[in-house]
């Protein structure tokens, strides 16, 4: 036999590539697991929730209201998802674009992480729109040119396909199919630098967005460097997400690893908390100008201020010294300490500027439903299994799942 | 090192596309249009002819068809602070502070340039030539950004319905087409609503307000508010007293995401050759290393 038949021979048949090898019924036993039990438990609460909400209105699901038109799915879904999946245009830039090989093992799985991250965070606002089947109306229908809105709908309608095309090749190597490779690989860099281009517009815009409520947002967080603040913290944002998940991916899916030749994830990790230390150094140093420029010090000394220190003290500068003492003294594990502060922190920003500084001099506070939480909790939910099914079959942590096809 | 044909056209390719984006200026709201919405219909609240008698609510919900105002001619409505809604896009409310009884009804202050209008993605709120704020429901999302844009907390959404859409008052601009004032201002009988092109009320506004012995407090609400609104109040005690807002500052609120999205051609423009240069420049070294 020629070396192009064994190949052939060897491919695995798309049942078998989607069942794991195993028979549809084995496939459904190893499912059961404590840990798919909960999953199954949150999306049987969820996906019902949230067909509540299309068939009785968001006044019915949530506690959103006149004053408070953004909740939850907002604040969360949309500002914190799109602000975690950074990963994947940070990662690209890094590795294509400024050259930085030794982090080429995580380049896929936070391509992916990004992929799903918009994937999910266009589900959350298909939730939130009160006209969700009218969301393409601001690409094709009408254009409100002078809106921010605008800028970040078209951003993120085209970033996703940016990212899928990213992710595409392994799909590709997954199927076997070799000539769409070769193209995708001459479109590399384009769609490398497009994806660039158009991150630094929408992580920015989505900060620009609330420029339209000075009046509404703390004085603390409203700066007219908002977006100058999403931007460079999206970047943190970024970095310390594929810290944290590089290092639950390759313990949870360690099968999917390759023996031969294992990934150094602990200089990778060190590499990466170098960048997001200065990253967040420099988004402290920002965060005090816009204190500066909007003369609000005294503001510090508020229970706003202690809110703010938390935020920008506690989880942007603390995490920011921790990465530098852990790249200079090679502690993987504070680097992972740390990361998990970042991330905590940036969610806690998109949460304070969306609600809890926002209507700050209204009597009454937001609570989210139950149901809002129960929706945001099944969305991030069907992006992590989501995750975990690509992880078990493609090429994402290693080559394994590539079938039939030569490493280029 | 030597820029290829195939790198430089791929580096067209992407530029071109991330130019196709956005090739469209962010300054849709060019001074003179600003200067042509100024020119248009608006109404004077002269809140010391205002007698509290809510004929403009039960009118206002007559023309757009909502509901009968609650509690018609029982004076207890006044005992709290009410909101317009979905439901009721004018309410009159008392004022708060010392001195005599004094009312003034709330509703869309048509902006000259309006927070609501440069906020909308797909143009479903439009200031009209003539004045009013218009919407148009068949192209609204229902992303409520209009809300969180609104200076004066005006749009409302219709939370309960499974197809619901903003409401607002839009001064009635099919009255306002066929030459007649809205609804509220043609049913007022004390003389408290004065309708009329905007620069003519300003003239009478400042007139009242700075003629010798003046009762007025020297405000005129709306003049410069927001960067000028198609309503306004004259009042003579501070018009917060009213719940109008204080701090909505004197640029018009298009103004606050201008910079921002001015910034856009550049990034799209900038961007791609500095990083592929970046791209470039890595790559011929990595040659001379090799």
């Amino acid at each position: 036999m020629s070396e192009a038949a064994q190949v052939r021979a060897a491919r695995p048949t798309l049942v078998e590539r989607l069942f794991l090898g195993a028979s549809a019924k084995d496939y459904v036993r190893s499912l059961l697991t404590p840990g798919d039990l909960a999953i199954a438990a949150i999306l049987l609460v969820g996906i019902p929730v949230i067909v509540y909400r299309f068939a009785f209105g968001l006044g019915a699901a949530t506690h959103l209201s006149q004053a408070t038109p953004w909740g939850l799915w907002i604040g969360f879904d949309m500002l914190c998802g799109v602000a975690l999946a950074a990963g994947g245009y940070t990662l690209a830039a890094a590795v294509t674009l400024f050259g930085y090989r030794e982090l080429k093992p995580v380049v896929r799985a936070a391509i992916l992480t990004g992929f799903l991250g918009y994937v999910f965070a266009v589900i959350g606002l298909l939730c939130d729109l009160g006209q969700p089947w009218r969301i393409a109306y601001p690409l094709v229908y009408s254009w409100g040119t002078t809106s921010v809105m605008f800028e970040v709908g078209w951003c993120v309608a085209l970033y996703t396909t940016v990212l899928a095309v990213e992710f595409l090749p392994a799909f590709c190597e997954w199927m076997g199919w070799a000539f769409p490779l070769k193209l995708l690989h001459r479109i590399e860099i384009g769609a490398i630098v497009l994806g660039i281009v158009l991150s630094t517009l929408h992580q920015s815009s989505l900060g620009s967005l609330f420029l339209m409520a000075p009046g509404k947002l703390h004085p603390l967080w409203y700066s007219p460097y908002l977006p100058v603040f999403f931007f460079v913290s999206s970047i943190a944002a970024g970095l310390a997400m594929v810290i944290f998940e590089s290092g639950i991916s390759h313990k949870l899916f360690h099968d999917r690893c390759d023996p031969e030749r294992p990934v150094d994830l602990d200089r990778i990790v060190l590499a990466l908390a170098r960048g997001a230390a200065v990253v967040l150094f420099a988004y402290v140093f920002l965060r005090l100008q816009g204190l500066a420029d909007g003369g609000s010090w005294r503001m510090l000394g508020t229970g706003w201020g202690a809110l703010w220190l938390v935020e920008v003290g506690g989880l942007a500068l603390v995490p920011s010294l921790m990465f530098a003492y852990a790249s200079r003294h090679g502690r993987v594990r504070v680097a992972r300490v740390a990361s998990v502060m970042a991330v905590l922190g940036v969610v806690m920003n998109r949460l304070d500027v969306s609600i809890v500084a926002f209507n700050w001099k209204h009597p009454f506070t937001y609570v989210p439903s139950w149901m809002e939480l129960v929706g945001s909790v099944t969305i991030v939910t069907m992006g992590i299994v989501t995750f975990r099914w690509i992880v078990n079959r493609m090429p994402v942590l290693s080559r394994r799942g590539a079938t039939g096809i030569a490493e280029r | 090192m030597r820029i290829g044909r195939r790198f430089f056209l791929k580096s067209c390719a992407a530029l071109g596309a991330a130019g196709a984006v956005k090739a469209l200026p962010a300054a849709d709201v060019t001074p003179a249009e600003a200067a042509a919405a100024r020119d248009g219909f608006g109404v004077l609240v002269d809140t010391t002819q205002c007698i509290g008698c809510r004929t403009c609510e039960a009118a206002c919900a007559e023309a757009n068809g909502l509901p009968e105002p609650e509690r018609m001619g029982d004076d207890t409505v006044f005992s709290e602070h009410r909101e317009t809604s979905e439901r009721q896009f004018t309410v009159v409310n008392k004022a708060k502070g010392e001195g005599e009884d004094r009312f003034a009804k709330t509703q869309c202050l048509h902006c000259v340039v309006p927070a609501c209008a440069s906020a909308c993605p797909v143009k479903a709120l439009d200031k009209t030539e003539s004045g009013p704020v218009v919407y148009h429901p068949d192209r609204c999302i229902g992303c409520r950004y209009c809300m969180v844009a609104c200076p004066f907390g005006v749009p409302k959404y219709e939370y309960d319905k499974t197809v619901p859409y903003v409401r607002k008052c839009t001064m009635c601009p099919a009255r306002l087409a066929e030459g007649k004032p809205p609804a509220c201002v043609e049913s007022c009988p004390g003389g408290a609503l004065l309708f009329g092109k905007r620069e003519e009320l300003l003239a009478e506004a400042r007139k009242r307000v700075y003629a010798p012995g003046s009762k007025y407090v020297p405000h005129i609400f709306g003049e410069h508010e927001a960067g000028g609104t198609s309503w306004m109040y004259i009042a003579d005690r501070p018009l917060c007293d009213f719940g109008l807002p204080a701090d909505v500052g004197e640029r018009s609120y298009y103004e606050n995401t201008r910079g921002a999205l001015g910034a856009v051609p550049f990034v799209i423009t900038l961007w791609p050759p500095l990083l592929m240069g970046l791209y470039a420049a890595r790559k011929s070294e990595e040659k001379d290393h090799e």
